[in-house]
């Protein structure tokens, strides 16, 4: 079952980091509205493919938008026109027959591209790596009931830890900062209980590795709130603010 | 003699683990050390080995193909993991857990190892705890609960409709500490492609760095595989693209037996297939069936009408409802286990009562514990009188956003309808695999030195799994479970020193791997593998999918073997092998789909019996109240069978007997 829309795709294409790239036209016919915006790649790739052209790479994996692997700039947005949605949630329905849409990679001095519309994201991991966690081995933990947290601390905090690390705040933000992925977890384990005790520490290691893997800083301008996937708020920028002055104020005493 | 031997311990079975544990020899802080271990997976299983085994020195790598850990499939799970707690004070306890498991299999599964298993499921909610996991609290700050199929206590514990992805953070975050601490070496975007034996011993992989193509040796005193499910067998699946049985299938041709290939887990509730352009399927928790009622018209013009867009699912008037499993289970009605209740969907929509277009689709009906539990209740609370239909409904409707929101959202995105105003339309779709690799007690394979964890080994779950468990499972066996077996193995090897990657099992392995990365580019044919694992899940879904028959599967294999040949002679992989290269990746993935295809309708043959996600229509209920169920045969298949890999197409099989020691077998009814 084929559908009737037929697209003009402007896609960006870059054989690795080395070489340089450029956007390149492609025309698409059938597209369904049911059909996914990957699914849509799917349908250039067989294309391509079958012309004996090389497919364009792009990253994705549980296509249901928890993963956080895919990363499509869509028309200037990151994720594409829909606001809450990644880009492997976007459906064909949210775009019209004869439409002309250009797709470019996360585009972030610490996101450099890999191929096409693949970038390395790995950075984010070096910042987990530098406090993201809480320090408990396994083993270690108490019954869990023993230590009961109230259910506004517990959703808030979920609320934080719903960042997929897709780094769609990072792309869509003028400075490429990564303020909102960093203050997301800072806060998550800030909100806890068991997160207390090394909250300082993290806050401060945290930053300091975004710095040094060249985020940019953060200047309020509020685009990554709009631009997240998964409504990750403003007010973890502003509470990771007021734990890093305090944590700060510490350790200068 | 048979060369299974499942090692599982002496003595009554509530004792056995713990008996066991604290005699399995140790391995000193100073060894362990210079005891290295690979770990090929960062999901639930391999995240949480990897983090606690470097966490007591073992020296650690971690491999994943996505660009990150912590995209490993896990993150995907909805609804919830299973722990016998008891915090509901229904009645749930150690052995309830264990023999819902049991039974929930379909006696098809070992008792000691899920014995064990609901032994430390209490723990894993602890160690999740403690790490920060938010899981749903109840207002007093104690910790919530839900049911999931096969049960009839709450002892499902949840994160929204993100559990999977906040267990998944957790244990990936205790990852990335120790990666921090400099225990753990990460290998992202890495694809392990064989395994590489010494003198019958795992000894390390060779991996392609997929960002250049480079093949890269890696040496391990074990190697422990926890490389998840092989579902994407049949194409459409709720899995995610990626995931493959790779890893799985070359430890297999190594000498790991395969245990029982056929048993796949079919789930009740996804969203059913919209078109040609389907690239994946996707789950609406089982976790819905708590509050979601399943039916389809009684009459057939009603279903006619509707699928002609004549009637929508509101205007058929209650009387006029067949709630199927209501009718068929009144014991466990909604929440019967997801074997039993995709057969009932499909055989509704065979008999032609399917809603939607293609006729393969049920209701998934919210709207009576919307307005007449959630409304009622708030407007209790709120001390509203005598609320209007449209106000219990808006009442309702925060709270089952609060419980399944995403999931609702998530419904929304791919139909393009509001699941708050019509019930979801919900089909069958591959979701689970419970064969895997074999192993004993110690989660060792038939290779020693190689383990296998999560759903990649076939262990725990028979022949059906329950909802809420492979979390369960996938955890206990990563953090409570490897970090004590090991130690029966690695004792043994503390004076074995690191072996040169120089070696020649390492040259030979790596030229094995080159060879085939050649024979693919030389093909130069004219399909795209898309196309092959499209027909492949074709084949699969029709022949070896929720109803299997002699004449099928024989069919099945014979069009598997040509799909094979076709395959290798007529597959186009664009690109080339230094650089990165998803088409490459994907054409490795479907030629080993292509060989255990064959080997899961072999297995699926050979089981002439019904037992749990395995239905032989040769063999089901004929008479009285059990007419149409699945019949096992336990005189003559009260086994796992355990394939060995001779060569191309040629399969041995062996079998592990199923002893039951404390566990009265008897036909599974949920009547
Ligand atoms: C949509 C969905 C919802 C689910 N919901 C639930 C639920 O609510 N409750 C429940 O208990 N279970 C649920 N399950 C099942 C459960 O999520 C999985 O069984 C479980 O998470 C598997 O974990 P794992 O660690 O074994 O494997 P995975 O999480 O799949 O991880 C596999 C890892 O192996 C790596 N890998 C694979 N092959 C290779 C290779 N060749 N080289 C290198 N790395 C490789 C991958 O990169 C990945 O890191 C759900 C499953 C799905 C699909
Ligand atoms: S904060 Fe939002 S946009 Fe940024 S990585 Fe997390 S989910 Fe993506
Ligand atoms: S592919 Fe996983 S979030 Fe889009």
């Amino acid at each position: 079952m084929s559908g009737n829309m037929n697209l003009s795709l402007k896609v960006w294409r870059q054989k690795n980091a080395e070489q340089k790239g450029e956007l390149v036209t492609y025309p698409v016919s059938d597209i369904s509205p049911d059909m996914s915006f990957l699914e849509m790649f799917d349908v250039l790739n067989e294309k391509l493919i079958t012309e004996g052209q090389e497919p364009v790479a792009f990253d994705h994996d549980c296509r249901e938008g928890i993963c956080g692997a895919c990363s499509m700039h869509i028309n200037g947005r990151a994720h594409g026109p829909n606001n809450g949605v990644t880009t492997c949630q976007l459906h064909m329905r949210s775009f019209k027959d004869g439409d002309t849409i250009v797709v470019e990679p996360w585009r972030a001095a610490a996101f450099p591209v890999v191929k096409d519309l693949v970038v390395d994201r790995s950075a984010f991991d070096r910042i987990i790596s530098k406090g993201g966690y809480i320090s408990v081995n396994t083993g270690n933990a108490q019954d869990a009931n023993n230590l009961p947290v109230p259910k506004v601390d517990a959703d808030k905090a979920f609320e934080a830890a719903a960042c997929i690390g897709c780094g769609a705040c990072v792309a869509t933000c003028k400075n490429g900062s990564a303020m909102l992925f960093v203050s997301a977890k800072v806060s998550q384990l800030s909100l806890l209980p068991q997160g207390k005790a090394e909250a300082k520490e993290r806050v401060i290691s945290m930053v300091n590795q975004m710095d040094e893997e060249g985020f940019g800083s953060c200047t309020n301008t509020g685009a990554c709130e709009i631009e997240c996937p998964k409504g990750i708020s403003l007010e973890n920028i502003a509470r990771l603010n007021r734990e890093f002055a305090v944590a700060t104020a510490a350790s200068e005493k | 003699m048979s060369k299974l031997d499942s090692k599982i311990p002496e003595g009554p079975l509530d004792k056995k683990w713990e008996k066991y544990k604290s005699t399995i020899p140790l391995v000193n802080p100073a060894n362990k050390r210079s005891l290295e271990i690979v770990v090929v997976g960062s999901g639930l299983a391999g995240a949480a080995a990897a983090a606690s085994l470097a966490e007591m020195g073992y020296k650690v790598k971690v491999f994943c193909f996505q660009d990150s850990p912590r995209r490993a499939h896990s993150i995907a799970a909805q609804g919830g993991i299973n722990a016998a707690k008891n915090y509901q004070n229904d009645g749930d306890s150690v052995y309830r857990l264990f023999y819902d498991t049991i039974k929930g299999g379909d006696y098809r599964a070992r008792e000691a190892n899920v014995h064990r298993l609901a032994e430390v499921s209490g723990s894993i909610i602890d160690q999740c705890v403690a790490q920060g996991v938010p899981l749903a609290r109840e207002y007093g700050g104690m910790l919530s609960n839900r049911s999931f199929g096969g049960t009839q206590v709450q002892r499902t514990f949840y994160a929204a409709g993100q559990t999977g992805q906040q267990l998944l953070l957790g244990a990936y975050s205790a990852l990335q500490r120790q990666v921090g601490l400099g225990n753990v070496e990460l290998f992202a975007r890495h694809e392990m492609l064989e395994v590489v034996t010494i003198d019958g011993k795992a000894r390390g992989i060779i991996a392609r760095n997929l960002i250049n193509g480079e093949l890269e040796r890696h040496f391990g005193h074990a190697v422990l595989l926890c490389t998840g499910g092989y579902g994407n067998v049949f194409y459409l699946s709720t899995n995610a693209m990626g995931s493959n049985v790779t890893a799985a299938w070359k430890a297999h041709k190594k000498g790991a037996f395969f245990g029982n290939p056929c048993y796949t887990q079919i789930h009740p509730t996804c969203i059913p297939v919209s078109g040609d352009h389907q690239s994946k399927l996707t789950l609406m928790s089982e976790s819905l069936r708590n509050d979601g009622r399943i039916w389809v018209p009684k009459k057939k013009e009603d279903c006619i009408a509707i699928r002609e867009g004549k009637k929508k699912a509101i205007d058929i008037a209650e009387d006029d409802r067949d709630y199927y499993l209501e009718r068929r289970y009144p014991a466990f009605g909604n929440l019967v286990p997801r074997d039993v209740a995709s057969r009932a969907a499909k055989e509704r929509c065979d008999a032609g009562f399917g809603i939607n277009k293609t006729g393969e689709a049920v209701y998934l009906d919210f709207a009576s514990n919307m307005k007449y539990k959630y409304g009622k209740q708030e407007a209790l609370v709120k001390g509203i009188q005598n609320p209007t239909e449209e106000q219990l409904h808006a009442l309702g409707k925060e709270v089952v956003k609060e419980k399944y929101g995403n999931l609702f959202d998530m419904y929304k995105q791919i139909t393009g309808e509001d699941p708050y105003e019509m019930p979801m339309m919900i089909y069958p779709a591959v979701h689970y695999t419970m064969g895997g690799i074999w192993v004993d007690y110690n989660l060792m394979t038939t290779v020693p030195g190689l383990y296998a964890l999560g759903e990649a080994n076939f262990s725990d779950h028979g022949a059906n799994r329950l909802g809420a468990s492979a979390l369960m499972q996938g955890l206990a066996d990563g953090y409570f479970v490897i970090p004590y077996t090991i130690g029966a193995y690695l004792s043994n090897e503390i004076r074995t020193k690191a072996i040169p990657t120089s070696h020649e099992a390492f040259e030979t392995a790596e030229n094995d791997v080159k060879e085939r990365i050649n024979k693919f580019f030389s093909i130069k044919g004219t399909k795209s593998v898309d196309h092959f694992h499209k027909r492949l899940g074709k084949i699969m879904w029709d022949k070896c999918g929720m109803a299997r028959n002699d004449a099928g599967l024989k069919q099945a294999i014979e069009d598997i073997r040509a799909l094979q040949k076709d395959f290798w002679a007529n597959v186009r992989v664009t690109g080339e092998a230094n650089e990165f290269n998803p088409e490459l990746e994907k054409a490795g993935r479907v030629a080993d789909f292509l060989e255990l295809g064959e080997l899961m309708c072999i297995d699926a043959l050979n089981r002439v019996e019904s037992c749990g996600g395995h239905f032989r229509e040769e063999s089901a209920e004929t008479e009285g109240e059990q007419e149409g169920e699945a019949k096992r045969n336990d005189k003559d298949f009260m086994y796992v069978s355990a394939w060995e890999y001779k060569s191309m197409n040629n399969f041995e099989l062996h079998k592990e007997e199923l002893k039951y020691e404390v566990i009265k077998i008897s036909q599974r009814s949920y009547k």
